[in-house]
């Protein structure tokens, strides 16, 4: 994370570097100039380029003067968590030599359709700063950024050490921008396409690789729909000797795939095709040593269409297996239970709720070391449905994995008492993220608010840095929130509250807070502007369908001239009228300049 | 996009409307409280809706009143990214979208429809009311055709199916023509006689 400050300049003494080194010598101004005679620059600056963690660098940038000069010199990868709060060109000016810059764009919410098209965060204006700046960046990784097929062609053109590319939940390019990337990336060795809003034209980007390709270690386009050349695909992957992550997608076959992993016997990270065959002749024997050459897979994924005959095929890889994502196959309990008793081994595992509570039990029973499990509802929009998973499949994984620390379950169904068991089953939780479809649901055996539920898991789970909230809640929700989640940083809240007091407990007492996400909560002016203090230290503020209005928002942009803040309005309307979708961040880079018509900055 | 979202618009289709006489929109507005409490009338909740599904005629096929129908029909509307799931994650368990694209002659460009959405034929052709908007059904005998009311040029629908052989729509099954069709041209009416 970089950590902003508006009156940064290199040449600028600290005043807080006074602070920092006070804690470890009382006579700060002579320890200071000590360590100033006795450390060269080169020393200090190869100190600190072996300090990986963003938040340590921007600690040690702030201590004093040199050490903010020679952090700014050792940097090779920066981060900028919001691309609005930064410009590149500011970026450019601190980070002389960056070697790889991770951006995100658009607030989460732009994921379920919150967002208007043409919304912004488009990754040209950096590419074009970067191209004088950072000519020999190797690595861009973007997340929620707007990218055109002419930024993929100019990335690919103008930066000829390029290796890795890294695209998540972007929009706006087309398989064209890939063709660009594949042809001239000589050095190409990591290109991730996951998730993307992706125009696809067809799948012969893939075959633009050159014979002269070989630096391949990372490829990933599970998530394309087209087809490509398995020709050019297994020229690919037997010229990439180093590859360690291949995803491919639906079209590829299960004997393709066969095919392919006798070329990468390295594989760390598989992502199958389409896991089943239309022919069947004998079919699960002759795929049966598939799997029996990978030793070093820990990641499987894909699976698409697997059933029953076929996944057995996979049981010589599960033993070694760390991560699972099975939330493409639409398996039954049955199924998964055969499956997960080979895979003991398993930390990470991935669902979709077709293999039901009893499935669930199976992962308590089989999956001792398990840190992480998502559970992904198969029928998320048919309100007809009474199947998927429950309470009690949540409850039986608390049960048998002590260690989970990341969950996110969606489910039908919930009950307090349940919650609570799980909390106490499972302290360490880090990642607590529960979805009740039903917006506003109680606890269905009570019919009480679902408050307590939430204020166990606050309580219990000390370490809790991302909530996500939902059911039937009050403002005690909040105030449980506010009193005990002391390491919160994400808080997701849809549907839920009582008034403003429930906001502004969240303001007023979660003091690690950064990005706080509301929609469709009596939240008005007034829990707005309780957090005027707090803003600043938080990466983003997101209100939409609450009862903010024009003026709220201009009384909070008058007070915080540092904050951007943003109104998505629908249509025309007087001062007091609501503000239908609010964003407000920080940022040194002032009000937007590319704002579209809908985004009104005040 | 799924069902519920790849007839989105601002308000409900003019044809959807109309066909609803006693949907009341208070009966289906979510509120805060539990079961059995009265709405407060202070709170103002703006909910971002999209209204889907209509139908209050059931599923019945034979049904000629014409709403935008999908597969499942939800009892209430339905949110805007509500539940919180990706899109690339809505279809896991359905096949693949049937997306074909629509021609009108004389019309400056195409559309596409997912033929997944819909059961039978008559909905099918329902939605070409709402698509170009200038379209009435009629069916002569068992054969449909459209219907420019403003001018009564006739449209037949034809579809070119795997071989590549222009057809008549509906002489088969439904699901065997979902099957089948790569792309769908509604003709004039004289170019079909020829």
């Amino acid at each position: 994370m970089m950590l902003l400050q508006p009156s940064m300049d290199p040449n600028r003494k600290r005043a807080k570097s006074v602070d920092r080194v006070d804690s470890v010598d009382s006579g700060s101004e002579s320890f200071e100039s000590t360590r100033k005679c006795g450390f060269p620059d080169e020393v200090l600056e190869r100190v600190l380029s072996l300090i990986d963690s963003h938040k340590d660098r921007s600690s040690v940038s702030l201590v004093c003067k040199d050490w903010y000069n020679a952090e700014r010199w050792s940097r090779r990868d920066v981060f900028i968590g919001n691309c609005y709060s930064v410009s590149p060109e500011i970026v450019a000016a601190r980070f002389p030599r960056v070697r790889s810059v991770t951006l995100k764009g658009k607030p989460r919410f732009s994921d379920f359709n919150l967002v208007p098209e043409d919304w912004g965060a488009d990754v040209h204006p950096w590419l074009s700063v970067f191209s004088t700046a950072y000519p020999f960046l190797e690595e861009l990784r973007l997340k929620r950024m707007a990218v055109t097929d002419e930024s993929l062609e100019f990335l690919a053109t103008n930066f000829h050490g390029f290796k890795a590319l890294s695209l998540l939940s972007c929009d706006g390019f087309s398989t064209d921008g890939l063709k660009a990337i594949a042809t001239h990336c000589k050095n190409l060795t990591e290109l991730d396409i996951q998730e993307n809003g992706i125009d696809d034209l067809g799948g012969h980007w893939l075959s633009c690789f050159p014979e002269s390709l070989t630096s391949l270690e990372v490829l990933n386009f599970a998530s394309l729909n087209s087809e490509v050349s398995f020709d050019a695909l297994e020229k690919l992957v037997s010229r990439c000797k180093s590859l360690r992550v291949l995803k491919v997608n639906r079209n590829v076959s299960l004997d393709q795939l066969q095919k392919l992993l006798l070329h990468c016997p390295l594989l760390m990270e598989l992502g199958t095709g389409t896991f089943m065959q239309e022919l069947i002749s004998g079919p699960v024997t002759e795929f049966k040593t598939m799997f029996s050459n990978c030793k070093n897979l820990v990641t499987l994924s894909g699976l698409w269409d697997a059933t029953p005959l076929y996944l057995p095929v996979i049981y010589p890889a599960c033993a070694s297996l760390t991560f699972l994502n099975l939330s493409y196959a639409t398996l039954r309990s049955d199924e998964l239970a055969n499956l997960l008793a080979h895979c003991k081994s398993l930390r990470r595992l991935w669902l979709l709720d077709t293999v039901g509570d009893k499935g669930l039990e199976a992962v308590g029973s089989c999956c001792p070391l398990l840190e992480e499990l998502r559970v992904f509802p198969a029928d998320p929009f048919d309100q007809e449905i009474f199947l998927g998973v429950t309470e009690s499949g949540f409850v039986s994984v608390s049960h048998g994995c002590p260690k989970l620390r990341y969950v996110l379950y969606f489910c039908r169904q919930m009950t307090n008492a349940a919650v609570a068991t799980i909390a106490r089953n499972c302290p360490d939780f880090t990642h607590f993220r529960l979805c009740i479809m039903n917006p506003g649901q109680p606890d269905y055996l009570t019919k009480e608010p679902m408050d307590d539920a939430f204020g166990s898991v606050v309580k219990t789970c000390t370490k809790l840095q991302r909530l996500a909230i939902s059911g039937l809640l009050t403002d005690r929700t909040f105030e449980y929130i506010g009193k005990y989640a002391k390491n919160l940083e994400t808080l997701s809240v849809a549907f839920a509250g009582s008034s403003d007091l429930g906001m502004e407990s969240v303001l007023k007492g979660c003091m690690k807070l950064r990005k706080l996400e509301i929609r469709d909560c009596p939240f008005g002016n007034a829990a707005l502007l309780s957090g005027l203090t707090k803003y600043e230290s938080m990466r983003s503020l997101w209100m939409s369908a609450c009862n903010v209005t024009m003026n709220g928002c201009r009384a909070l942009a008058k007070e915080k001239p540092r904050l951007n803040v943003e109104v998505m309005r629908d249509e025309e309307g007087s001062d007091d009228s609501q503000a239908h979708k609010v964003y407000v961040y920080r940022s040194v880079a002032g009000p937007r300049r590319d704002a579209p018509p809908f985004v009104l900055t005040l | 996009m799924s069902s519920e979202t790849s007839t989105v618009t601002s308000e409900p289709p003019p044809a959807a409307v109309a066909s609803v006489s006693s949907f009341n929109i208070n009966d289906t507005e979510l509120t805060l409280g539990l079961p059995g409490e009265s709405r407060k009338s202070g709170a103002k909740r703006s909910f971002s809706v999209i209204m889907t599904d209509l139908n209050l005629g059931g599923t019945d096929p034979s049904d000629s009143e014409c709403s935008v129908v999908t597969k499942s029909p939800p009892s209430r509307k339905q949110l805007v990214g509500w539940p919180p799931v990706r899109f690339s994650r809505k279809n896991t368990t359905k096949s693949d979208c049937k997306y074909v694209k629509v021609a009108v002659d004389g019309a400056p460009y195409l559309r596409k429809v997912d033929l997944e959405l819909y059961s039978g034929y008559q909905q099918f052709l329902c939605a070409f009311e709402d698509l170009f908007s200038c379209f009435a059904i009629r069916n002569v005998s068992r054969e449909m055709k459209l219907v420019d009311p403003a001018n009564g040029v006739e449209y037949v629908p034809t579809y070119e199916d795997k071989d590549g052989d222009w057809m008549l729509v509906g002489d088969v099954p439904w699901k065997m023509f979902v099957e089948s069709c790569k792309r769908i041209r509604l003709m004039k009416n004289s170019e079909a006689i020829k």
